[in-house]
């Protein structure tokens, strides 16, 4: 292997690489880190920023961004702690309906698809950019949030509940199975199917794409949709974690889910990037959160530690794809 | 200094100036004398190297061979404001206005004045706009943001801008293409009190007939190089055109005709509305017939409408074109581009790289873009199918790339633009359109294009070429259409047409 050889496969594993250096010092610092239960620990911590950032993921792709991501995550977690606990009373007509639990998580699902693919109707019909677009529904949701909940938590929601967000299946923690399931769908998804293509392919140039033919407001809808109902399903885990829907849940997860997709590699301008650059992305960050927690350095610290990573990633990005 | 009034001395002289853009010459040992309180006409076709001359002259382009003489002193300006404090200024064909801000803030841009506090002095700025607008006849508020003016009123506002400047020479780049005929009369009485005043105006315009309106000296340009200068006084409107156009025929390639009898593409009473402005029709009432194997060129002046005849044909404007579209023999409703797909009509854009190809793709996914649903089962993509699909057409069109896994980008023009072109046969067209499809590719991928165009006729494929050069209009077409100012002005066979023919017909103008 030549030099510029190895230069090209440093570039293409600089995430895994900065991963590995960062696991290897951390476990010369600290003894706590390479345990068993730690590391179960930390892909507990960011199996909910690796679901929202896959979501995110897909919409960056497109050339757009989603603010909205943690406000519609504490609404649909609230919406399903509600329909789990109080069920739907109309009082006018005599009504109540009770949900299983099935209902319940598929509710909260549909509730943050919803608000969603609503972020791609004023995106793609009205033209709203889609900065705005987000911030708007950032604040809508968790206003939403608010009026269901009082403003208090939603608690007492049952072992079955809980289950989703803290038991444990094969030796394996609930969360972590989930979002490897989603990963691995929208690695299939943005690699080999027309929708995957389709995304990329407006992200790299939305001009062509519309003169070859392809349905760019649908594509985007459907791309909307998709990142609100991950988001969802994040409020559902969050929910199930602490056994309550809590008004504030999700509070600035849009930031970490971007900072995971960008040190990922994936460019915010669009067509370029992948899901995997995007879990190494999420990894990094829980991984330095962990780590920065064992050593006792000060919260304010980390999160300047934390920006400066963010930049430090970006920086290098720039600076390889000048390389090559 | 005492200087005879009747041997004029140039103030601005160029010398042997050449400039290429990597390799290819854009202009050849040009010369060119400016006088002052004269309007020189630069006149040439679309490509001659008009607009680079003056992007020397106005210190746009700073690299170049030759010399730029000003008071007979060798001048390199580093940038146009350079150009522009020792008296050269340009006013561009595209407007360049900040659309909100207002009349007076768009003129003193780069030049405000200041108060003592070091304020903006708005009473100041405001009053010498208002007087300039005065000059120009127009009755607006000086105040009033750009972007609530006419285009026409836009473009007066640039030739203000250019006036509140002490131009020495003042370069007017096609400055009619957009203003009415009133606003024309104002904006030679405006250049007439600017010669009067010793300024030296060059004055490039398609307008042949307001050439000879207003110009004292001509210098024709073709290929980059100057083919005569004299003075109008005596010059003639043909003389001009054989100017223009008349070079030697080098016709490297001569194509077989190879036209059936049935009709592929019939087009009635085409008609498309200028979205920004209702009265206006970016195509004005354009029919046509296209029979298969044959190869119909489009010819014509930049802005003529020949864009917009395929993009209208297309469907990318449902909403303000108007008239029938046969394929077959049978009318089709195309409302968008999949309609367009579908009924077996495919466009090859302008601009390859903006509008034709997603630059970071690689060739195969380029390729298979727009047929993806023939190659996919269940919305999966069959990848190998894929692959093969690029591999063929890398094959037929003779692409010069390392794998059908390379990325577009890295390509050179001729390769990128089959690549584009690779994307719409794939999905098997009855009727390709192709707008430009040789702009800025090299000598022999040009010939390859043509060669690849003629062999698709021969399959009884219905060609639609649009193109600025005329050699290459001529050699290739069955038959040609020229369109002046959004109207169908000639049709000719290729019996009939020749460089002369068809440039009379691109500068018909409405009377």
């Amino acid at each position: 292997m030549n030099t510029t050889e190895l230069k090209y496969k440093l570039i293409q594993f600089q995430s895994i690489i900065a991963l590995l250096v960062m696991c290897i010092v951390l476990s010369f610092l600290s003894d706590r880190f390479l345990t068993t239960e730690n590391t179960w620990n930390v892909m507990r911590q960011i199996s909910v920023n690796v679901i929202i950032s896959v979501g995110m993921t897909l919409v960056i792709l497109t050339g757009g961004i989603d603010l909205s991501v943690g406000s519609i995550l504490a609404f649909a977690g609230a919406v399903t702690a509600g329909m789990l606990k109080f069920g739907a009373e109309f009082t006018d007509i005599n009504v109540y309906i009770g949900f299983t639990l099935l209902g319940a998580l598929v509710g909260g699902t549909l509730v943050g698809a919803f608000l969603g693919w609503f972020n791609g109707l004023t995106i793609t019909r009205f033209k709203v950019p889609p900065f705005v677009a987000t911030l708007a529904m950032l604040t809508i949701a968790r206003g939403l949030t608010m009026l269901l909940t009082g403003g208090f938590p939603i608690t007492g929601l049952g072992t079955n509940m809980a289950f989703i967000g803290t038991g444990w299946f094969l030796g394996i923690p609930m969360p972590v199975w989930i979002s490897a399931f989603i990963v691995l769908v929208a690695v299939v998804l943005t690699k080999k199917t027309v929708l995957g293509r389709h995304i990329y392919a407006i992200g790299g140039n939305e001009t062509a794409a519309a003169l070859s033919g392809l349905k760019i407001k649908k594509v985007k809808m459907i791309v909307y949709a998709i990142a609100g109902a991950l988001a969802g399903i994040g409020g559902i885990i969050v929910t199930s974690r602490l056994d309550s829907a809590q008004p504030n849940a999700g509070f600035g997860f849009e930031l970490d889910s971007i900072a995971a997709v960008v040190i990922g590699g994936t460019s915010l301008s669009g067509g370029k990037g992948t899901i995997m650059g995007t879990v190494q992305g999420a990894l990094i960050i829980g991984i330095l959160n962990n780590g920065l927690v064992l050593l006792n350095v000060s919260p304010f610290w980390q999160q300047v530690i934390k920006g400066l990573v963010i930049l430090l990633a970006v920086v290098i990005e720039k600076f390889n794809s000048k390389e090559q | 200094m005492e200087k005879q009034n009747n041997t004029p001395v140039p103030i601005l002289e160029v010398r042997n100036i050449s400039k290429d853009f990597s390799g290819v010459y854009a202009l050849q040992n040009v010369n060119l004398d400016i006088y002052p309180g004269e309007v020189t006409a630069i006149i040439g076709e679309n490509g001659a190297g008009k607009s680079t001359l003056m992007k020397i002259i106005s210190g746009v382009h700073t690299d170049y061979e030759g010399d730029v003489l000003l008071n007979g002193k060798k001048i390199s300006f580093k940038n146009p404001k350079e150009a522009g404090e020792n008296g050269m200024v340009i006013i561009h064909q595209e407007l360049n206005l900040i659309p909100y801000l207002s009349i007076t803030e768009n003129l003193f841009l780069g030049n405000e004045l200041s108060n003592k506090l070091g304020l903006l002095d708005y009473p100041q700025m405001n009053k010498k706009a208002k007087e300039l607008l005065a000059r120009l006849h127009l009755d607006i508020a000086p105040s009033t943001p750009l972007n609530q003016l006419r285009v026409g009123q836009q473009q007066l506002v640039e030739i203000a801008k250019a006036l509140l400047l002490e131009s020495k020479v003042l370069i007017m780049d096609e400055p009619t293409s957009a203003i009415s005929d009133h606003e024309v009369e104002l904006l030679f009485k405006i250049i007439s009190e600017l010669k009067s005043k010793g300024v030296a105006i060059v004055y490039i315009s398609h307008k042949l007939k307001e050439l000879f309106e207003i110009a004292d000296r001509y210098m024709v340009l073709r290929d980059g190089k100057s083919m005569g200068s004299d003075i109008m006084k005596g010059t003639t409107h043909d003389q001009l055109i054989q100017l223009m156009v008349g070079r030697d025929l080098k016709k490297s390639f001569k194509k077989e005709s190879t036209i059936g009898d049935k009709e592929v593409l019939r087009v009635e009473n085409l008609t498309f509305k200028n979205p920004e402005n209702k009265n206006d029709f970016l195509v004005d009432d354009v029919s046509f017939s296209l029979r298969e194997g044959e190869i119909l060129g489009i010819s014509g002046l930049m802005g003529a409408g020949r864009t917009e005849v395929l993009e209208a044909i297309f469907g990318l404007y449902p909403k303000y074109v108007s008239g029938k579209v046969f394929v077959d023999g049978v009318e089709q409703n195309i409302c968008c581009v999949n309609d367009a797909i579908a009924a077996g009509i495919a466009l090859v854009p302008e601009d390859r790289k903006l509008q034709g190809l997603i630059l970071n793709m690689n060739v195969a996914k380029n390729t298979s873009l727009s047929c993806l649903d023939k190659i996919s089962k269940f919305n999966f993509i069959d990848q190998k199918n894929e692959a093969e699909l690029s591999k063929q057409f890398i094959q037929k069109l003779n692409t010069k790339v390392s794998s059908s896994k390379q990325i577009v980008e890295k390509l050179s023009g001729g390769n990128q633009q089959k690549v584009v072109i690779a994307k719409w046969l794939a999905t098997h067209p009855k009727v390709l359109l192709l707008d430009e499809p040789t702009r800025g590719i090299d000598v022999g991928a040009k010939s390859e294009i043509y060669k690849l165009i003629s062999e698709l006729a021969a399959q009884g494929m219905g060609i639609v070429f649009v193109s600025s050069e005329l050699p290459e209009i001529l050699a290739i077409s069955d038959n040609i259409l020229v369109l002046s100012e959004s109207k169908l002005t000639a049709k000719l066979n290729r019996s009939e047409a020749s460089e002369e023919v068809i440039m009379k017909a691109a500068l018909v103008e409405k009377e």
